[in-house]
């Protein structure tokens, strides 16, 4: 009983909070005292950091993080690779670039904002579930085959149609809206407006987890066949696990156009594309918090990596290799990413040195 | 879509026919005969035991009655409905259950967070996006299984982290979610101890009337005493059906099963 007790302490801590103590503590009380200082530290970041950090680092981190996020959840709790998430994000950038306003204006209809963005996230939603209808019958190697196929083939289609997706050049000058007087493009404005949209979608994640739906989706995770027979539709709930992920998606698609006013093929190139697994593979699966720590290594590194190179005397053209290293390190020392580490060390710092020494006796 | 809810609608619904029907059952995997022209009838309440050896056919003819896969031929009648071709959720939102032989859980969860599952399953709003509150009914109910298996000390327990002997007590309450009308038991007390054997007779005996069940035991001691009639299989075929006592005494199933054969 003692090693059950010990070890189930901290992994079922979430379940047993919003059960038995819901009552003693208020829901204040059960957040980590670091998560506090991390949203203070995030909400008065502005009065410390510069424009450019605020726009170029955390607006972007925050935005990648959001990406990576909808694949945390269909990868941590689904158990469904799927590498079509940043195509389902920048789908909904030129979504928003076509029906919205932009520099290109033989293309964009010019609708407003309140019908452009919620018709982009829509038909983001719609796009993502039909790559999930398609990819949920299959498992696996075959799931990222099937959606990385997906995700070349978009690329390929933007760049050589012309006719709706402007080809080669994509969308330029896509802005956000002037809405209550502020312009969001400003870095400060900006970053509290990533900030937003990144904590509210990582709460809400959160919280679905465990939701009948994000429980549900754990179990297909776990065992599909055990769940249709608990009465489960199980490639109902992979599609709709495609569906909200696509809605996450495409809200960070959103805001990534905005934050570079525009879209092109490249956005979604293959690349890109295959940088959110990454983003989401360094920074670690089995939390949401893990997309965002895995996108700020990644935008520092991207951002930085030529500085350090040319400051050892090295050519800067080499960056990406100095990318691939970290991230190979990283991948090398703990392969469930930096949240792995975290709770490795936890795990090490807790552990009770005289019930170990009675737990090795014969 | 509008299923009946409680135990006497559906009892009412289903009028007089046979709990579980199978007529002419064959599975076969390539050249290989699973199953042949299973014939098998069972009432509403009944409780039936299916012996044989290993191979007999037992668990794929339980996985061609909840859909894990299709029969090759036959028809399988659930309460008077023709099931063989329906999903496997379907029939189990129909008031059919399973364990397995293997236990079949969420390693990654809790045990209430697996017992919660199965309630949800068979009910309503599974794609609810909202976080079950402190008076959810389904709460309730899975806290009630929890109690009813003995778990209660390790209900917020992964259930990886739990014995052998609780995962198969798991499996049971898992099976026992909702409202069942018949629950088909994959060997139940396959490596339980003489201790957890009694707890589960306790519990199978204890089984409310109206709820049927057919188990697959290889323990005479447990199938006899729990089922009022017994199938005995072999090589895929119906061998010989009864009453416990009639099998038990027949030449030819003690030269076959108790006599060692191939079991």
């Amino acid at each position: 009983m003692a090693v059950v007790d010990q070890q189930s302490g901290d992994s079922v801590k979430t379940s047993a909070d919003s059960q038995s103590q819901g009552a003693k503590t208020t829901w204040f009380e059960r957040v980590p005292a670091i998560y506090w200082l991390l949203a203070l530290v995030l909400l008065i970041m502005p009065v410390m950091a510069s424009d450019f950090a605020l726009y170029q680092i955390f607006g972007w981190s925050f935005i990648l993080g959001m990406i990576a996020l909808s694949l945390m959840f269909l990868a941590g709790y689904g158990g469904m690779v799927s590498i079509v998430q940043m195509t389902i994000a920048a789908l909904a950038g030129y979504m928003l670039a076509i029906i919205g306003d932009s520099a290109i204006t033989e293309i964009s209809l010019g609708w407003p904002w309140w019908i452009s963005i919620p018709l982009a996230l829509l038909i983001a939603m719609i796009f993502g579930t039909l790559t999930g209808a398609l990819a949920v019958r299959t498992d696996g190697i075959y799931t990222i085959m099937i959606t990385l196929a997906i995700a070349s083939a978009f690329f390929y289609f933007t760049r050589q149609n012309y006719v709706l997706f402007n080809g080669f050049s994509g969308f330029n000058g896509v802005l956000a809206p002037n809405l209550f007087g502020i312009d969001w493009r400003n870095p400060v404005p900006f970053y509290y407006l990533t900030l937003f949209w990144a904590t509210v979608s990582y709460l809400v994640v959160l919280y679905i987890s465990r939701a009948p739906f994000g429980l549900a989706l754990q179990g297909v995770r776990d065992n599909a066949r055990r769940m249709a027979a608990l009465g489960y539709n199980v490639n109902a709930h992979r599609i709709a696990a495609y569906t909200f992920a696509a809605l996450i998606a495409g809200l960070g698609g959103i805001l990534l156009t905005w934050q570079s006013t525009q879209i092109s093929p490249g956005t979604a190139g293959i690349g890109p594309v295959i940088d959110i697994l990454v983003i989401a593979v360094i920074g670690g699966m089995t939390r949401p918090i893990g997309p965002f720590i895995g996108a700020f290594i990644y935008v520092i590194l991207k951002t930085f990596a030529i500085d350090i190179l040319v400051s050892l005397g090295l050519s800067g053209d080499r960056f990406q290799l100095l990318i691939g290293l970290c991230f190979l390190l990283i991948v090398f020392f703990s392969p469930d990413g930096i949240l792995g580490l975290w709770d490795r060390m936890r795990a090490y710092q807790k552990r009770d040195p005289l019930r170990d020494q009675m737990g090795e006796a014969p | 879509m509008n299923a009946p809810t409680t135990v006497a609608e559906r009892l009412s619904a289903s009028g007089t026919a046979n709990a579980l029907e199978l007529r002419g059952i064959s599975k076969l995997f390539g050249a290989l005969v699973a199953l042949s022209d299973i014939t098998i009838s069972v009432h509403p309440g009944e409780r039936r035991a299916v012996l044989g050896s290993n191979g007999a056919g037992k668990t794929t003819l339980f996985n061609c009655i909840t859909g894990d896969f299709l029969p090759s031929s036959g028809t399988v009648r659930f309460f008077g409905e023709d099931i063989t071709t329906f999903p496997a959720h379907e029939r189990i939102r129909r008031g059919l259950r399973r364990t397995y032989q293997i236990s079949q859980l969420f390693a990654g969860l809790s045990v209430f967070d697996n017992i919660y599952l199965a309630c949800r399953g068979v009910s309503q709003n599974r794609f609810s996006l909202r976080r079950p509150g402190k008076d959810d009914a389904l709460m309730a109910s899975a806290e009630d299984l929890v109690r009813v298996v003995h778990l209660d000390e390790a209900k917020d327990t992964l259930v990886s982290e739990l014995s052998y002997g609780q995962q198969r007590q798991l499996e049971i309450a898992m099976a026992l979610s909702g409202a069942p009308r018949f629950i088909l038991f994959d060997e139940p007390a396959a490596g339980l101890s003489p201790t957890e054997r009694s707890e589960l007779i306790e519990i199978l005996v204890g089984l409310p009337d109206h709820m049927g069940f057919i188990i697959i035991e290889h323990d005479m001691d447990v199938a006899l005493r729990v089922s009022e009639s017994v199938t005995m299989m072999h090589n895929g075929r119906i061998f010989k059906e009864g009453k416990p006592a009639e099998i038990e005494e027949d030449p030819e199933v003690q030269a076959l099963y108790l006599g060692g054969g191939d079991g």
